[in-house]
């Protein structure tokens, strides 16, 4: 009986075709190791944010009058309304925690080299979107840290010669933020950013299985087939890796709860103290501070004293790093067989993005001033210089096989 | 009729049906841009408000709000007065050549007359709120008093004149503003009028 219906859907649709392609079927290296896992943990914090999100707009009111206390509301008198929203802003951090991995893991493993050059840009452009999606949702709580940090980006555009100003206006729809930006912003975040999100989550995904997984050896395992066409040093996706990232998930989740349940604030870093304050356009927070994901990008901003020129080298930054698969003229892949010019390139880069991060978070002294600066360099000097010590180092040989985990 | 396909006459109808449905597409989204511009409710909210200034005294700093922006109303002293022509050479801009200000506040004191001063109480830089620092030495030791940004450490004068080597680019906004008489000003409009001019 079962088996019939199957053969009766297959005729009609390729039920049987993509679960063979894409899961029983999809061969993947036999050496993925952990850091493979920050791809599903990012598509079940996708499913996270979706869920709970449509709960939370069940609840929410996106008005300026009554936003803020209508997550007040949710947080004491909806029930589990708390978990709800700790979740959904939990998992808002979460995302870019284990996107950034996933993308240290790309750049540390050569992922985005060729034939993976369009994977790796799909991928950037999902990040930019999810930035959007988060400043877009960042604003929902309507605190002061909303309201200031809104207008803090949505100044940016500014720096537009000419018809900046009204580019603005435009924006928010009056003539500050106001409860009309607060409002269209929802839009934004419930309906439009996030069918794009999905959408381009499918494009990477169908990208990546036309490509294959790279792996920490960097070797191509399509180069070596068995005589079925089969990789001989690639084993099935399912079971072998959804039985695998299945202990990961369940890790995850252990320490994705424990923030839920005994951390929700993470310290001021996941939601900030000024936003249990309702927002107030007069007064300003004495610190206005980003969320943690966006303070590399801010750290350079604020490093350039030139409020245009500060807008562009910020735009660079994340410009450089969508072409970086052109960047990089290693003849090889991984970290493991390439000289120590790329080590330490890599070393740099982590060092430099990790700073800017934590100067980011802080007020601007003479000191956090410098070191703004000082990263903002050392993180360009990796991308200007890659070129040349990639094409130049040398690399050990990679073997044809994979021969070891 | 001839077997052969004219493939110049099929590439130029393709050409034109793709350019008379972009052209379309162009058409058909400009209710949806332009339905983000201020409504109508908005632009009305956005009218000029009246403002008595009779109890302010020397040094007094009134806050008002005008189109949800903070707008700033002090009445400068004369020592504060003192303060502007001497902290020319330290200032981006102190011919106010940037169009900052309606015409007549391009002047000295970037006011309509000298004591009473009106800003825009935005910092140029990231649109945060400035503090008022008349407080001599306070926000550094040759602080002389004027206007302070806590977010990224943007000074400006008395006159809301922008420090060199600060992120701020340009002076403070001074918004349109009017005397309707010796104790009374209007913020938003030019010319003295009733009608909404906005």
């Amino acid at each position: 009986m079962a088996s019939k219906l199957k053969v009766w859907i297959d005729d009609r649709f390729p039920m049987t075709e993509l679960w063979e392609n894409h899961v029983s079927k999809y061969y993947a290296p036999k050496n993925l190791n952990f850091w493979y896992l920050f791809g599903v943990f990012s598509l079940l914090v996708l499913l996270n944010q979706i869920i709970t999100g449509i709960w939370l707009a069940m609840y929410y009111t996106p008005t300026g009058a009554e936003a803020f206390d209508s997550v007040e509301q949710i947080m004491r008198n909806v029930k589990y309304g708390w978990l709800l929203r700790y979740m959904h802003s939990t998992g808002a951090s979460a995302f870019f925690a284990v996107i950034y991995l996933h993308m240290y893991r790309g750049i540390m493993y050569g992922s985005y080299k060729g034939p993976r050059e369009l994977l790796w840009v799909i991928g950037m452009v999902i990040l930019v979107v999810l930035l959007i999606e988060a400043v877009t949702g960042y604003v929902l709580p309507w605190g002061q840290m909303s309201f200031w940090a809104t207008k803090v980006l949505i100044s940016v555009f500014s720096v537009i010669p000419f018809v900046g100003k009204y580019v603005i206006t435009w924006l928010q729809g009056d003539y500050n933020v106001s409860g009309i930006t607060l409002h269209r912003f929802f839009s934004f975040h419930v309906v439009l950013l996030p069918l794009a999100i999905i959408a381009l989550t499918l494009v990477h995904v169908m990208a990546l299985h036309k490509v294959g997984s790279n792996n920490p050896e960097g070797i191509e395992i399509k180069a070596c087939k068995d005589s079925l066409g089969r990789p001989l040093d690639g084993i099935p996706f399912h079971p072998y890796y959804t039985l695998k990232d299945l202990v990961g998930v369940v890790i995850f989740l252990i320490v994705f709860f424990l923030i839920v349940f005994y951390a929700p604030t993470f310290g001021g870093y996941f939601i900030e103290a000024p936003n249990f304050v309702p927002a107030n356009p007069l007064v300003t927070p004495p610190v206005i501070v980003p969320p943690w994901y966006l303070a590399s990008f801010y750290s350079i901003l604020r490093a350039v004293p030139n409020k245009l020129m500060g807008v562009i080298v910020a735009a660079a930054a994340v410009a450089f790093l969508f072409v970086l698969p052109w960047l990089d003229r290693s003849p090889v892949k991984s970290i493991r067989y390439r000289g120590v010019w790329s080590k330490l390139g890599l070393t740099v880069f982590v060092i430099s993005f990790a700073g800017l991060g934590v100067v980011g978070t802080m007020s601007l002294t003479p000191l956090v001033l410098f070191f703004s600066r000082f990263f903002t360099v050392t993180f360009f000097m990796v991308f200007l210089t890659m070129p040349f010590y990639t094409k130049h180092e040398h690399c050990k040989r990679v073997p044809d096989r994979v021969t070891k985990g | 009729m001839s077997n052969n396909i004219d493939k110049n006459r099929r590439k130029f109808l393709a050409g034109a049906t793709c350019a008379v449905g972009a052209a379309g597409v162009v058409a058909g989204s400009i209710p949806f841009i332009a339905s983000m511009l201020p409504s109508e409710s908005a632009i009305a909210a956005g009218g000029p408000v009246r403002v008595k200034i009779d109890k302010m005294k020397p040094g007094d700093q009134l806050t008002v709000i005008w189109r949800g922006r903070p707008i700033w109303i002090i009445r400068r002293d004369e020592k504060m007065l003192a303060t502007l022509p001497v902290l020319e050479p330290e200032l981006r801009d102190p011919k106010s050549i940037i169009d900052q200000q309606p015409e007549y506040a391009r002047n000295e004191y970037r006011s309509r007359k000298k004591d009473l001063l009106v800003l825009v109480g935005i910092c140029t830089h990231l649109g945060c709120a400035p503090t008022y620092r008349p407080d001599v030495g306070g926000v550094s030791a040759d602080w002389k008093g004027g206007f302070f940004c806590s977010c990224h450490g943007s000074k400006f004068d008395f006159a809301g004149r922008v420090f060199k080597g600060v992120p701020a680019p340009i002076n403070l906004e001074v918004p349109p503003y009017v005397f309707l008489s010796e104790n009374e000003i209007m913020i938003g409009v030019d010319k003295p009028s009733t009608n909404l001019d906005v």
